[in-house]
């Protein structure tokens, strides 16, 4: 990462410092900002929303209640998903910078991250639209 | 004792100086996304799957959950660790994608200026929130 010279990388394929270009770590870094910045955009929206309950509840109320339209819900499960794999893989990140053997275990602990990502993700996807569903399906 | 060897490689002038501004930056987004991670992942769970997600959400259930300064607590903490540390982020981003200088001051004044607001807004509903104000 620090190494600025080129010639040591080339015929290295793995672990000679080349972390984070072009390689699965550099993919795991784009995810990071994307996610990010998604996050960051809706936090502007999410507190500006909230801040409905200071002008009126009826205000506050019709507001969220877009929320509750079924495409907005999808918006939602994506949400979720950005912040968790945020989360997930800044935990990573974190064990990378601190943990002595993170480097070295960078690639692996990816797979752990995205492994836990979808072990939490189908049931949090399930719990999150199943009412929507239900009510898109069975039309009570 | 120090040798006092020219460094053949350095530019003449050596770089401005700078303070350790960075070093601080990056230990903060590492510490706060720590608590981060607890308390939005926490927010989350609370809000969007546990005991209908968002569908039981209204200005009701905001006043009962304001009532207790626990969660006003909770929530002040995960909005000024959340906006700085998102902030931060974007601040990294514009640094490394903005190509003119007057690109790049810009989009920071602008986002400094978002943050503030955000922050300021935020904290000013947890405070002064009522739960009895009318329609």
């Amino acid at each position: 990462m620090t190494s600025a010279g080129a010639p040591e990388r080339s015929g290295t394929t793995r672990g000679g410092g080349t972390l984070y270009r072009g390689d699965l770590g550099m993919w795991s870094w784009v995810a990071h900002r994307i996610t990010g910045v998604l996050t960051f955009f809706f936090l502007f929206t999410h507190v500006l929303d909230t801040a409905l309950v200071r002008v009126s509840p009826n205000a506050y109320d019709a507001v969220i209640e877009t929320y509750k339209n079924p495409i907005v819900n999808l918006f939602e499960v994506g949400l979720v998903g950005a912040v968790l794999y945020h989360a997930l893989n800044g935990i990573r990140v974190m064990l990378v910078d601190f943990w002595e053997k993170g480097a070295k275990y960078q690639r692996p602990m990816l797979w752990v991250v995205l492994g836990v990502w979808i072990a939490v993700m189908i049931p949090g996807a399930y719990f999150m639209l199943v009412r929507t569903i239900s009510e898109l399906v069975g039309g009570h | 004792m120090s040798l006092a060897l020219d460094k053949p490689r350095s530019p003449r002038r050596p770089a401005a100086r700078r303070g350790n501004g960075e070093l601080y930056s990056w230990l903060f987004m590492r510490l706060s996304g720590l608590l981060l991670v607890i308390l939005v992942l926490g927010h989350l769970f609370i809000m969007n799957i546990l005991d209908g997600g968002i569908h039981r959400i209204n200005f009701g259930f905001v006043a009962g959950r304001w009532a207790s300064p626990f969660w006003q607590f909770w929530d002040l903490a995960m909005l000024w660790l959340a906006q700085i540390h998102g902030g931060n982020g974007v601040r990294t981003i514009i640094n490394d994608y903005a190509r003119k200088d007057a690109t790049r001051f810009w989009l920071k004044m602008l986002l400094y200026v978002s943050m503030v607001l955000i922050i300021a807004l935020g904290t000013f509903v947890i405070f002064t929130f009522d739960p009895n104000i009318s329609n």
